[in-house]
């Protein structure tokens, strides 16, 4: 089935005014969420912005007081097949009594339908998603065995295996060492070669320009969103950050920026 | 070999045997499932629950049948496990307070029916009071047949939806990506634990058989790395806890329910000691035995810094005192005398130390070893 005649002219993803609230606490408001397709995307924001909730919102886990989420034209609940998700990697327990190449074998769940277990060819396509993030020599591993970016990485291929249009990513750079840092911005840049669309919420303020496209800044409501060029400024960054963010993008030569510390 | 051939040729035995075995495997099985998913005291404040189910099924039907009581007890138990999400859900109350209300709350109300039950001169009451601490002796083959259709039917769900409940026990949030409607999963496999639980009420005992639900599978993740492993592992050791506790709580005369609990705690005893690479011995030696070969590699490369400052004699004798000073001296010792042991270092005349030549490039190797970069970066 060809994803393309689905997939059409419209936004990869278009949340419009997804707005929720824990107890009276507003934690997104009025958050409106403009991904075109091929582009990769940095939501950016200080801690309880709301970034990692506007993620789950928009892939359903969470439900919104108000607002809704298209992927490409139409409603997520029909698109979730064209859409992969990447969890904070703290959010599993990596004592599950299993290996790597199990982990990413469950992303061919979705596809397989009730009841039917992966076979071979499952198998072989959760392989292949290891050896393209560098992980193929440790598919038998223990998962409680592989270290911090190791685990990261193993997170990257089960999305990888789903084979979608559009990955969402929740701090993928959260952690992990230098050889993966590396191993995931050249696994972005790849997506976005083949079309796919990446957003991913990010934390050092230092590497958005270098790794995305675009950025969303989201402080409960969007600050700015666009092109990292036009919006990815000091002045939208202290109105994000509340003035706490000293010299970003190189334009001073200060100590760098506090706010992602 | 008595116990052998009475099992085959006396009939209550042999029906003890097969009717704890069939509570062991299932409650082994979906207890692997409930440690997993830190579901341990859901299990026990379940179990506790079941009690008013047992007395209500039997106020209401005037029956002591089998089914008709597990009945009962499922729907308690299950209402507890209900009631906890519920108080969860929709107040600050935390998981292990929910647990600990609806555990006391269900179970003291199930108290109450049975004192009640107990004043009544209703016939064929006698014997309900044993759902406390549970009676393998007094098991019949219609019980056995039961325990092990309800049973099965909890085993069926496992192996027919496996790896959903894989992937539900591992990360629920990437289910629901997928589209797998967890909310109905999750109560579906609350559902058969409920029925684990029930299918080992009668023997165990309300009190102890979250007991059966946790020790299993506790037991049986220390052995493996795999999930189909450890739960087969698990519905093994389940098996094995309640025929053996059964068969000795019977030969003994005890309460089965603790019986069988102690066969189980030993299980996990063991299991916490000696498996491998989890096992607290093993680790144990594993840190002993790593510790030594650091110790012995520091003391060789002491050696051969030692060495390095006298490039014209590699091997003449240097004092040890400062790497006394420095390492301690006993850990010095002993490393020295396993390295000369292994023809890697000498002692010279007048207790000065070298490596030999071939701790000598033993030492290089390991220099070179260390600073090369490491696989897990």
């Amino acid at each position: 089935m060809s994803a393309w005649l689905r997939t059409g002219t419209a936004l990869a993803v278009q949340a419009t005014d997804l707005t929720l609230a824990y107890q009276q606490r507003p934690v997104l408001w009025d958050v409106d969420l403009d991904v075109p397709q091929g582009v990769l995307m940095a939501i950016v924001g200080p801690n309880g912005a709301g970034k990692t909730t506007l993620l789950r919102t928009v892939l359903g886990l969470l439900r919104p007081a108000a607002g809704e989420v298209r992927i490409f034209g139409r409603p997520y609940a029909e698109q979730r097949r064209l859409v992969a998700y990447v969890p904070q990697r703290g959010s599993v327990d990596w004592d599950f009594p299993t290996t790597a190449l199990d982990i990413v074998t469950m992303g061919t769940y979705g596809g397989l339908g009730w009841v039917k277990r992966p076979g071979s060819s499952e198998r072989s396509r959760a392989s292949a998603a290891l050896a393209q993030v560098g992980m193929r020599a440790y598919a038998d591993r223990q998962i409680s065995q592989l270290s911090g970016g190791q685990q990261q990485r193993v997170f990257l291929a089960r999305a990888l295996v789903q084979d979608a249009q559009v990955y969402l990513m929740d701090e993928p750079f959260q952690g992990v060492d230098a050889t993966t840092e590396r191993a995931i911005v050249d696994l972005l840049r790849t997506l976005r070669a083949d079309g796919k669309t990446v957003v991913a919420v990010h934390h050092d303020l230092q590497t958005v320009a270098e790794y995305f496209d675009q950025v969303t800044l989201l402080n409960v409501r969007r600050i700015a969103a666009g092109p990292v060029g036009k919006v990815f400024t000091d002045e939208n960054l202290r109105l994000t950050y509340g003035g706490r963010v000293a010299g970003i993008g190189g334009r001073t030569n200060g100590t760098g920026p506090e706010a992602h510390l | 070999m008595d116990v052998l051939s009475d099992l085959f040729l006396d009939y209550t035995l042999r029906t003890v045997a097969l009717g704890s075995a069939a509570l062991g495997i299932v409650s082994g099985a979906l207890g692997a499932f409930a440690v997993l998913r830190r579901q341990a005291l859901l299990g026990d404040a379940m179990s506790h629950a079941a009690l008013p189910g047992v007395a209500l099924a039997f106020l209401i039907t005037g029956s002591r049948g089998p089914l008709i009581l597990m009945i009962g007890a499922a729907l308690t138990g299950w209402l507890a496990a209900a009631a906890v999400v519920y108080i969860v859900r929709a107040s600050r109350i935390k998981t292990d307070t929910a647990m600990a209300l609806v555990l006391s709350v269900f179970f003291g109300a199930g108290l109450v029916v049975l004192t009640f039950i107990q004043r009544q001169p209703a016939a064929g009451k006698a014997g309900l009071d044993k759902f406390l601490f549970g009676q393998a002796a007094a098991m019949l083959e219609g019980d056995v047949i039961t325990m092990a259709s309800v049973g099965a039917v909890g085993l069926l769900g496992v192996l027919v939806l496996w790896k959903e409940f894989k992937l539900l026990s591992f990360d629920p949030d990437f289910a629901a990506t997928l589209g797998m409607p967890t909310r109905r999963l999750d109560m579906l496999l609350t559902s058969l634990l409920v029925i684990a639980i029930v299918v080992g009420l009668k023997t165990v005992g309300v009190v102890l058989m979250s007991a059966m639900v946790v020790a299993p599978g506790a037991a049986a993740r220390q052995w493996t790395n795999r999930l189909g492993v450890m739960v087969t592992l698990s519905a093994l050791f389940g098996a094995a806890a309640g025929v053996l506790g059964a068969l000795l709580s019977n030969t003994a005369q005890t309460s089965t329910g603790p019986t069988i609990v102690l066969v189980a705690t030993g299980l996990v005893v063991v299991s916490l000691l000696f498996a491998p690479t989890r096992g607290l011995v093993w680790t144990r030696m594993h840190t002993w035995r790593s510790q030594r070969i650091l110790a012995l590699e520091a003391v060789m490369s002491d050696l051969a810094a030692l060495a390095a400052q006298h490039s014209s004699d590699a091997t003449r004798p240097h004092d040890v005192a400062a790497l006394h000073a420095v390492r301690g001296r006993a850990l010095v010792d002993r490393a020295l005398s396993e390295l000369a042991a292994d023809g890697l270092a000498q002692r010279h005349d007048g207790g000065g130390w070298s490596l030999t030549p071939r701790g000598l490039a033993e030492a290089d190797r390991l220099a070179r070893l260390r600073r090369a970069p490491t696989d897990h970066l």
